[in-house]
Order: structure tokens, then sequence, then C-alpha cells
């Protein structure tokens, strides 16, 4: 009795240590169906082992947590830039071994750094319903034209994108943005600014929700993500986008500092960033791909509609996140300040 | 019979003398019936310690407690506290700071410390972050070094901050839910400038939003819950029904269905639109009146029901009475049936005010920025920023103000039972 139930347990236990199995957590959604199809089932069906997928709202507290105690649930999770830095200064993710990963000149500089891999880029637009509004606004000036454009109109609810909107809407060149926020006068300048369009402002909080609002009339314009855009597209609204002065960022891969699969997960980064899974993902939904090569596999027609086209990377801003890493917590207490008033 | 037999005691009575064992064995009895009991209540006793005090207090501690830099820099902290204040200290404390700085970059807590010395200035961070980078390899000469590198360090101020962040303990998070900061240089204790002011607004934004849902489910509810108790029970019952079953209804899916019905293209502005009352759709939702129409709806029902028991067992013959002495139906229901009724509006307002004052879903969906209540912060600060010493102080900040309001509720409430009984 005792020996079998001893073989029971040994079997289980080498079961579980034949079936390596990889928890990979990511943004829900669309994003995540997206990432099914392009790299989690092409990653079991090639043999290289399972994937455990999961989803989170990008919360650092349950990483911290799982690395102060040393219970590390999850492999590899999906971030945005600038908790992927806190996390890296802070020790949470493992430095990665690019020569694991494949070859560094494949992907856009912004993709590569200490803790984490980019795996798209989004990018925040201004956009509008077309069957609403014949003539449309062409840049963020346009979005404080009020006389032209009468209605309200949606921004996030956050300094960070609002700050910079204002003054590209005030007129600074996209590549000075942070230059001039940098400065007292700066951010002085962008609340000016944002003063002229307060009454008329309607603050978002989800991605959801400037989308929604078009289509009820509740807004004219807003910034929103342009893969929910994207997606509403698809769905047979016609929304414009406006790529003059978007801004753009990255989502990243990460390993969790500690992971008992850090092979496998290596071997999963380097997977996902294959130009051909990247196609797949960037057919799936419209965010652009970090790897270069992936833009020569994908239908003209698809990569006009990706941040990363030629043309409209080239009229877009990267987020600084070295900035907001510093000022984040100062601006955002003003703007909460000043929204507030 | 002398006086003296009087003053005997009478037979069969234990002399004075043996009443000491019988107040002993009667404090045992008492003593093993208080330990009974305690054993009985011991698993809520210990659920309620475990469940509820201690992760209160361990969350409310975190207003007050400021570990960041005292652990990762225990020997400058240590150096720190003997040092004068008064002029730049020497190259021995220099040299110490390097050197903890340093390992504290090995073990990856420099960001930390950072983070924490950035809420007294944003500057700090890089200041801190880029420090070890400053400091020699050999070791000396480290005080010229970190100044030439940063100037910064050579300031009195920055030193004065270290030493004040240095402290296990601070005062830094429950003087900023009050808008106030100690200075670096002077160390007095000063109001932040206008346009940083934020939560004082808060607060009284929070008890403002809170008296007026109170005063509408009040005004509401009262004759709502008039109308049901002079119902029979039949139709009372069913009635009853039509309060309760939108608060069986989840909060969000509330929340959500007056999105709904009050937006711009929404079912109440087009029927407006469509009787012709107004010519433009009315802006109800993002702003305030959108957030008292759904909170006053969803905390209804905490106010009607205790008003309907308390009013249910009112006997409708002191009303009759008054009327057929000769008061005016009006008066006698004022002067009569009001004040019967007082217990359960106090009750019943206490309720809806305490939960008003603590809700967090429904100004985040229905309210713009200024209709933001205090728990939007602590949310903000707990998933956001990560910055739990400002979350636990504004939540210390709200407990201890609902707790001085209960003080004065149970206050009001006892002088008015005291002078009712007199």
């Amino acid at each position: 009795m005792v020996k079998t139930l001893a073989a029971l347990i040994l079997a289980t236990f080498t079961l579980q240590a034949q079936a390596e199995s990889l928890t990979v957590i990511s943004f829900g959604g669309t994003n995540k169906d997206a990432q099914d199809k392009a790299f989690y089932k092409p990653f079991t069906a090639a043999g290289l082992g399972t994937i455990e997928s999961g989803e989170y709202n990008g919360e650092m507290a349950r990483i911290r947590a799982m690395v102060e105690t040393g219970q590390i649930g999850w492999d590899v999770v999906e971030l945005e830039t600038p908790e992927l830095q806190r996390g890296c200064e802070e020790g949470l993710f493992e430095q990665l071994d690019w020569s694991k990963l494949g070859n560094k000149t494949d992907f856009i500089p912004a993709a590569v750094s200490e803790c984490g891999a980019g795996i798209f880029v989004w990018s925040t637009v201004l956009t509008y319903d077309a069957s609403k509004l014949k003539k449309g606004p062409a840049n963020w000036a346009d979005f404080w034209n009020v006389k032209e454009f009468p209605g309200k109109r949606a921004l996030r609810k956050s300094a960070k994108y609002t700050m910079e909107i204002a003054l590209m809407a005030d007129g600074v060149k996209r590549e000075d943005v942070y230059k001039v926020l940098a400065t007292p006068a700066g951010v002085d300048r962008a609340f000016k600014k944002l003063d002229q369009l307060k009454p008329n402002i309607q603050w978002w909080e989800s991605g959801a929700q400037p989308l929604q609002w078009l289509v009820s009339g509740d807004v004219v314009m807003s910034s929103a993500y342009n893969g929910r855009i994207g997606a509403a597209q698809d769905e047979g609204h016609n929304f414009k986008i406006v790529w003059d002065n978007a801004i753009y960022d990255l989502d990243n891969w990460a390993i969790v500092k500690g992971s008992k699969h850090k092979a496998l997960a290596e071997k999963f980064i380097a997977f996902a960033n294959k130009a051909e899974n990247q196609k797949v993902f960037a057919e799936n939904i419209p965010y652009g791909p970090t790897n270069i090569t992936t833009s020569k596999l994908l239908d003209p027609a698809r990569l006009s509609k990706l941040p990363t086209a030629p043309d409209n990377l080239a009229t877009s801003v990267q987020v600084n996140s070295d900035f907001w890493l510093e000022h984040g917590e100062d601006l955002e207490q003003r703007f909460n300040a000043w929204a507030a008033r | 019979m002398s006086q003296n037999t009087v003053m005997d005691p009478p037979p069969g009575i234990a002399p004075p003398a043996a009443s000491p064992g019988l107040q002993q064995r009667l404090r045992e009895v008492d003593g093993a019936k208080t330990r009974r009991s305690l054993l009985l209540i011991a698993p809520l006793l210990i659920f309620v310690v475990v469940c509820f005090l201690f992760p209160i207090v361990s969350i409310l501690s975190k207003s007050v407690e400021n570990p960041e830099f005292h652990d990762n820099l225990p020997q400058t902290s240590a150096a720190l506290a003997e040092w004068s204040g008064s002029a730049l200290p020497d190259e021995a404390l220099y040299a110490t700071l390097g050197k903890e700085l340093i390992a504290a970059r090995e073990r990856g807590q420099i960001a930390t410390v950072a983070k924490r010395l950035s809420y007294e200035n944003s500057s700090f961070r890089r200041l801190i972050t880029t420090a070890p980078r400053l400091i020699p390899a050999s070791g000396t000469g480290v005080k010229p070094a970190m100044i030439a590198g940063q100037p910064a360090w050579g300031e009195l101020s920055t030193w004065q901050t270290l030493k004040r962040v240095s402290s296990p303990v601070t005062s830094y998070y429950l003087l900023s839910v009050f808008d106030r900061k100690i200075d670096a240089a002077s160390g007095d204790i000063q109001a932040l400038p206008a346009d940083q002011a934020l939560y004082v607004n808060v607060l009284l934004r929070t008890l403002w939003m809170a008296t007026v849902v109170t005063l509408l489910c009040v005004g509401i509810g009262y004759p709502l819950a008039y109308w049901l108790a002079k119902q029979p029970a039949n139709r009372a019952n069913l009635l009853m029904i039509l309060v309760l079953l939108p608060f069986w209804t989840s909060l969000i899916v509330r929340t959500a269905s007056w999105i709904v019905l009050l937006q711009s293209g929404g079912l109440i502005n087009r029927a407006l639109l469509g009787m012709g009352i107004i010519d433009h759709p009315l802006t109800l939702v993002f702003n305030r009146i959108g957030v008292f129409i759904s909170m006053t709806h969803i905390l209804l029902p905490f106010i009607v029901l205790p008003l309907y028991a308390v009013m249910k067992g009112i006997s409708p013959s002191y009303v009759r009475a008054a009327i057929s002495l000769g008061a005016h139906p009006f008066l006698a229901f004022w002067r009569v049936y009001v004040p019967q009724t007082y217990a359960g509006i106090a009750a019943g307002a206490l309720l809806v005010f305490m939960m008003a004052i603590g809700y967090y879903v429904t100004p985040a969906l229905l309210g713009g920025p200024n209709d933001q209540m205090v728990s939007y912060f602590v949310a903000f600060f707990t998933n956001s920023t990560m910055n739990w010493g400002m979350a636990a102080a504004l939540g210390s900040q709200l407990l201890i103000i609902v707790l001085l309001l209960y003080i004065v509720y149970v206050r009001v409430t006892r002088t008015s039972a005291e002078a009712a009984a007199h």
C-alpha cells in the first residue's frame, strides 16, 4: 500500500518534470487572443513546450510579492516600458542574454533593453467618427479648435500623454516635447494650454471608453489606442486615425526574477520575436512588430495601419519613459490638483 | 431586649469572618463562567483579531513607517542621527553613504531609496541613482568627488532632507494628506502651494458629496417609507420588493446602467428631446449630477429599510389623538409622528453617510476629475504608483474623521435621549 502510494507520488513528480510548462502572463482581451494565435499555439505545435497563459492588469504589486516571497508562479510577463524600467531597477526581472533571443540588429532600438524584449509597438492617436464629422481634425491643434469642431473631446485622465498632447497642440515640435516639458516653464505652458480646453474635455480611463463615446455621440473626437480603433474599424465603424504627432510606446516581455523555467522562457521569447510569428500577431491586431524584418512579410494594406509603418513612425514621438520615471509622480499630483479645480 | 442583642448576628448566618471565603468562592464561580464564555466566543474573537484588527492596524501603520532609507543604509542613518545638521557633514559620512549606496545598488535596493527620497523632491531620484558612479574606487576623497559630480551634494538642505528621511518613522504621509510639507531648509511645517494642494479639497468634497447624498436619501426615503408603512401588508411587501430588487443587483451593473440612461444619446435625454421639453441634450453624466443621481439610487434602500421598520412600530392612534384634540393634521404629523421616527432617521442617515463617504466605483465611472472622492486616490496610490504610505495615510484620515463623526453622533443621540427621558 505504502509502496504503491510512494510510486504514485514519484510518478506524478516525474510527469510534472517531463511536461515542463511555461506560465506566460499578458494583458487580456483581443490582445491575448492575438498572442494565443501568433505565439502560444505555434510554440506548443512546434513541440518546444506547453504554455500556461494568464492575464493581468499590469499590477506590479503582485510580481513584487512573488519575488520577495520566492514563490515564483509566473515566468514571462508582458509589461509597458515604465513598469519594465522600474521593475528592472528594483531587481524584479532577470537580466536578458540577447545572444539567446535573436539578432539585436533585427529589432527597432527601443525593443532591446537590459530586462525586456519588445513585443509590439502601440500608439496613442487622435481619432474621430468620419460618418459624423465630414471634415475631420488634421492635428492636435484642431483638437483645441472648438469653433470649427464644436462639442466635447476625450483625453486620458492622466498627466502622461495629456501634457505631451497639450504642448504639441501649442506648436512645440514633437522632437522638442520632452525638452520643453522638463522645464517648469514648459509644464506651466502645457497647463495653460489645457486650461483653454478644460470645459470641453471628457476624461477617459479605460481604453474602450473613448470609442463607446464616439459611437454614442458624447464626444466628437478623442485620443485612443490605435489597436482599439483597429478592432472597432473591423466591426464596421468608420473611425479615422490622425497619425500626425501620435505618441507611441512598447510592450515588452520580461522574465520574472527566480523563474524556474528560465531557459524555456528565453526559448519562448526568441520564438515569439521571430518575424513570421510577429506577422501573425500584427495580422490579428493592428499593433506594430518590433522585428524590422516582419514588415517585408506583411501585406502593404495591413502595414499602413500599423504604428510602425514608415509613414506613421516618421510623424510619431516615442514616450520618454525616463522622463516619466523621474517626473511622473510630481506631474500626476499637479495634474490631479489641476483637474479637480 | 437590650440594644446589644439586636446588634448580635442572628443565629444561622455566618459571622463576618467567614465572608471572604464566600466572596472568593463567588469570584471563582464568576471567573469560571467568564472563562467558559470567553472560550465560547474565542473563535469569533480570534477571527476578528486575525481578519479584521490585524490587517487594519498593519495597513494604517504604513502611514508612519519609513523603512526605505533606514533599513537599506543603516550606518548612514546612525551617523545622520549624530550629525548636528548645522554644517556639511565630514568626509567620513560621505564615505559611509557612498559605500552603502553601492551596496544597495548591488542588492537592487537603490531604486527603493531613490523613490522614497523623490517624494521629498523629484530631483532626488537622479541624485541618488547617479551617486554610486561619482564615488572614487579608492574610497578616499569621496566628499569632493560627489560635490564635483553633483553640486546638490554640497548643499546643506540635501543633507537635512536625508537626515529627516533616515528616521524609522515619518510624518511625511500624514502631513501630505493635509497638504502640508516640512520645508527642507527651515524644518518648519508649511502649506503646499495652491497648484499642488489637493487632498484637503478632496476630503471636503467627499464630506460634502456624502452630505448631499444623505440629504437626498432622507428627502426621498422618508415619504417613501411612510407611504410603504401605510399600505396594507400584501401591497407593502410587493412594493418592498421594488425597493429591494435594485439592492440585490450588482453595484457595477447599476452604475453602468445609469451611464446608459443618462448619456447625451441616452434614454432620458432622448425622451426629453422627443417631448420637446429641451432643445439640446442635457449633460447628466460625467459630472456631479450623474454621481448624485446614481449614489442616491444605490443608497436609498439603506434608509428606507430602517425607517420602514421604525414606522411600522408606531401606533396610528397617537396622531389620531392629536387631531381629535384639535391639531392641524400637518402639525400633528410634525409634532407627534416625526419625533417618533428620529431614531430611524438617525440610524439610516448615519448608515448612508458612512457608506457614501467611502464610495469609489460610482464617482469613478460617472464623475469627472473634480468628482473623485478620497477612495479614488487610495486606489490610485495602491495600484498605480505603489506609494502605499500615501494610500494608508488617506485611509487613516478617512477613518479618523468617521470615528469623530460617530462620537459626535453618539453624544447627540444620547443627549436627545436624556432630554426625552426628563
